[in-house]
């Protein structure tokens, strides 16, 4: 029996409520802040859970089970609902006849994202409800409610977190418990419903209209909207973690707080509007909930003093009102500076990371590095880049990306470069998980077209930057159960790519010989870089130790970008707690003065 | 007490969220509402980390507001002066004296900071600054990933929540083949702390 109260965060709470609600079908593709989700479904036996090979087929494998009665999910991060557009405009087209719950959690601040869109739009377009919790008991409560309006609307059902919400724990009362019974799937055939030939989705566009003036009447008089009346001066309009803010700076004005924020409850705003003297949004990201209060003919500001860029909190929130004259000017309100003069911290390839060596091997044959002595002339390769740990290599000293936008765009790129004849060699860096995700069909697409490009696919047979989860090229499903591996190789072999190398990650002079080569090939060239993830591995024996003796101090190793390999006082040593040893040894291969070794070896005592 | 901003910082994979996962149960089992976020990006490849934990009677913002913050514990020196304008004037800070010099101090383009600026950061706020050599003390218990919950134990006599309360969450979050040495290093790090407080030197 589980406990009553539980400490969850914005993610396992969704999770634990999806259950409850009787989700038996569950797809997602890792990306943060959403990955927690698929992650604590995939705890539960009793369902389906699965990693998908992106959040599209996700979105496509749970509105197949959706279409057969029993109740499924979809979850992603922001930009993974980019992605899955497609599939998710459709399925609001076709309606379903199990409960069908999407669920997206925005990135404001871009802590681990590429852009910071506000994905509440894509329910005003793609005409479906959403809902948006303020923490993580309403996390918990709101999915019994999103089956439910699915399913009594025949819609899917947006729901809609951003990373404060799935990144924080808070109390839950965990108040409901899962049916002991599965549904029996059914398929129900229905050309009309389900088969968006124009002469059948026209007439479902009417009936999404139809079930959007039906939602407005729903939401009028929804539980999930509160007012708490206090002052009525003041009357705050909010959703989400804004709520929290909010109501912590304004401790005694009246709260309108939405949760069902699309559609609007039209009448239950305009008579909160008209119960208080001013009426202000505060929201995160874009005026979103401003310009339909304002569409409606009613007074309100918002995002005049509140910032559409970054996250909020509650300095934000409160120095903006101050601004704004809504708080009153107060002496004891001063904030420090941070401490001036700190050196940054940003991430980092891990010690013993699979990257590092294709990386410096980039870098050297690109002449990539700016280091003083280095001659200051255009680098000899163009790199395209994509998302995932690998990113990190576009910061110095490796400095070995010149694009990311999204994911499989790198590869792409390449074949539009080479394409539009740029005279300088064009290679692509991808990820495993990451080529399987978007980097097939721009494969497909650069054979197809003859580019002359190098397509390197770090395979660190993981996909790391999210947490480390399973993806196709692994064998492993998302429940823990042995499946069938996609083999890269043989993946890049039947696509039609005629040269194909494997080379070890932690050989520096093969990955040379290997770059060197692919380069000069007149044909789209595949590198599968193989190297476990760091993190994977266990085993750490022989920490390398640098040979004072032998090290003339000229830098090299630090050109590694290894967080193991530091300097104090201008002496380089190799941090015995961080090294990865036996399993990784690049920097023992570049040190030309072969200072560096294991322990007892080469002189060396530590 | 009746409530309690807790900041906890460090460098990624030190255990700083880990270590605010336990502060949030523990006041869960004490009866408090609580709230806890992480800050961290990306930091598990060796970024920045930052967790707030907000025990009280009610809780809204998981976040803590800039110059709220009852207690800073930093795994890290550097981070704890990159965070040491959250404090509260008055504030506690207990400090792991360890450093961990970022790549761009390695690499000689930036300082890492000296043990005065360090302290003067912190002293903008406030006098009570504890150095606690948790690395080395943990390194002794012969684990040093057991330096949260050293720390833990640093902070756990300055905490609303009772010792008993402590030890039964650790238990529970811990996996049996480490959980008696996290018990030790627990109590240990009370022992350091109460020592430190006395001003008594701890061999």
């Amino acid at each position: 029996m589980e406990k009553t109260l539980q400490l969850l965060s914005g993610n396992e709470a969704l999770a634990l409520g999806a259950y409850h609600a009787g989700v038996q079908v569950a797809a997602a593709y890792p990306g943060t802040p959403s990955t927690e989700i698929l992650e604590n479904m995939a705890r539960f036996k009793d369902i389906h859970a699965e990693w998908s090979t992106n959040e599209k087929v996700a979105m496509e494998v749970a509105t197949g089970a959706a279409y057969t009665g029993i109740r499924a999910m979809a979850s992603m991060k922001q930009v993974g609902l980019n992605v899955a557009s497609d599939a998710f405009m459709a399925a609001s087209y076709t309606g379903i006849i199990g409960g069908l719950v999407v669920v997206c959690a925005d990135d404001p601040q871009i802590h681990s994202s590429q852009n910071e869109q506000d994905n509440r739009h894509y329910a005003k377009m793609a005409k479906v409800p959403m809902l948006e919790p303020s923490d993580s008991q309403e996390a918990y409560d709101l999915m019994a409610y999103a089956f439910d309006i699915s399913e009594d609307f025949d819609t899917p059902v947006l729901v809609r977190t951003t990373t404060r919400i799935a990144h924080s724990k808070s109390i839950v009362d965990v108040k409901r418990r899962r049916a002991v019974k599965n549904r029996q799937p059914k398929f129900y055939y229905d050309v009309a419903k389900y088969v968006m030939l124009p002469v059948y989705a026209l007439p479902r566009h009417a009936l999404m209209e139809e079930r959007m003036a039906k939602l407005r009447d729903y939401v009028e008089t929804s539980p999930l909207n509160q007012v708490i009346w206090g002052k009525r001066d003041l009357g705050i309009v909010t959703s989400g973690i804004a709520y929290q803010y909010a109501r912590e700076v304004f401790p005694d004005a009246s709260f309108l707080k939405l949760t069902t924020t699309h559609p609007l409850p039209r009448k239950l705003i305009s008579e909160f509007a008209n119960g208080v003297k001013r009426l202000i949004v505060i929201e995160e990201l874009d005026p979103f909930l401003q310009e339909n209060i304002q569409a409606m003919g009613i007074e309100v500001t918002g995002k005049e003093f509140i910032p559409g860029v970054g996250e909020l909190n509650l300095r934000i929130v409160a120095e903006s009102s101050r601004a704004a004259g809504l708080l009153p000017e107060t002496k004891s309100e001063k904030v420090l500076p941070p401490a001036s003069g700190l050196p940054r911290r940003p991430p980092l390839l891990c010690p013993g990371c699979p990257h590092t060596g294709i990386y410096f091997t980039l870098n050297s044959l690109g002449q990539r590095s700016k280091l003083a002595g280095s001659k200051n002339e255009e680098p000899k390769l163009i790199i395209t880049g994509d998302i995932g740990c690998y990113t990190l290599g576009a910061y110095p000293p490796l400095s070995v990306l010149d694009t990311t936008g999204c994911m499989g765009s790198g590869v792409g790129q390449a074949q539009g470069m080479e394409k539009a004849g740029v005279k300088t060699k064009v290679v692509a860096v991808i990820g495993d998980s990451t080529f399987m995700h978007a980097g097939i069909p721009s494969l497909v697409s650069a054979v197809y077209n003859q580019a002359q490009i190098t397509i390197i696919i770090l395979d660190n047979h993981t996909t790391a930057m999210t947490g480390h989860q399973e993806h196709p090229g692994t064998g492993i499903s998302a429940q823990g159960k042995e499946t069938q591996a996609v083999e890269l190789e043989s993946l890049a072999r039947g696509i039609g790519v005629k040269d194909i190398k494997v080379i070890d990650a932690f050989n520096l002079k093969a990955l040379r010989a290997g770059v060197r080569d692919s380069l000069n090939r007149p044909e789209v060239s595949v590198i599968i870089v193989r190297g476990s993830c760091a993190m994977r591995v266990r085993k750490r024996a022989n920490p390398r130790v640098v040979n004072l003796d032998k090290c003339n101090q000229c830098g090299a190793c630090l050109r590694l970008g290894c967080p193991a390999i530091q300097s104090v006082d201008g002496q380089v040593f190799i941090e015995p707690t961080l090294c990865a040893g036996d399993i990784c040894t690049i920097c023992e291969q570049l040190c030309p003065q072969k200072a560096i070794s294991a322990p007892g070896k080469n002189g060396n005592t530590k | 007490m009746k409530k309690m901003n807790l900041l906890i910082t460090g460098v990624g994979g030190q255990g700083v969220v880990l270590a605010s996962d336990i502060v949030g149960e523990a006041a869960l089992a004490a009866g408090f509402d609580v709230k806890k976020t992480d800050t961290l990006g990306m930091a598990q490849r060796g970024g920045s980390v930052v967790s707030h934990v907000r025990i009280a009677d009610k809780v809204w913002s998981p976040l803590i507001k800039e110059g709220e913050v009852d207690l800073l514990l930093a795994l890290e020196k550097l981070e704890a002066a990159r965070w040491s304008h959250f404090l509260c004037p008055g504030g506690i800070a207990i400090i792991n004296n360890y450093e961990q010099p970022p790549l761009s101090v390695s690499l000689g383009q930036e300082q890492y900071p000296t043990q005065k600026q360090v302290t003067e950061a912190l002293k903008r706020q406030t006098d009570h600054v504890y150095f606690i050599d948790g690395t080395e003390r943990a390194k002794e218990l012969g684990n040093v990933r057991t330096l949260n919950i050293f720390m833990l134990g640093c902070f756990s006599l300055m905490s609303p929540l009772k010792v008993g309360i402590w030890k039964e969450t650790i238990s529970r979050r811990m996996p049996e083949n480490i959980r008696e040495i996290n018990l030790t290093a627990f109590k240990q790090g009370r022992k350091e702390m109460e020592a430190k407080r006395r001003g008594a030197i701890v061999v």
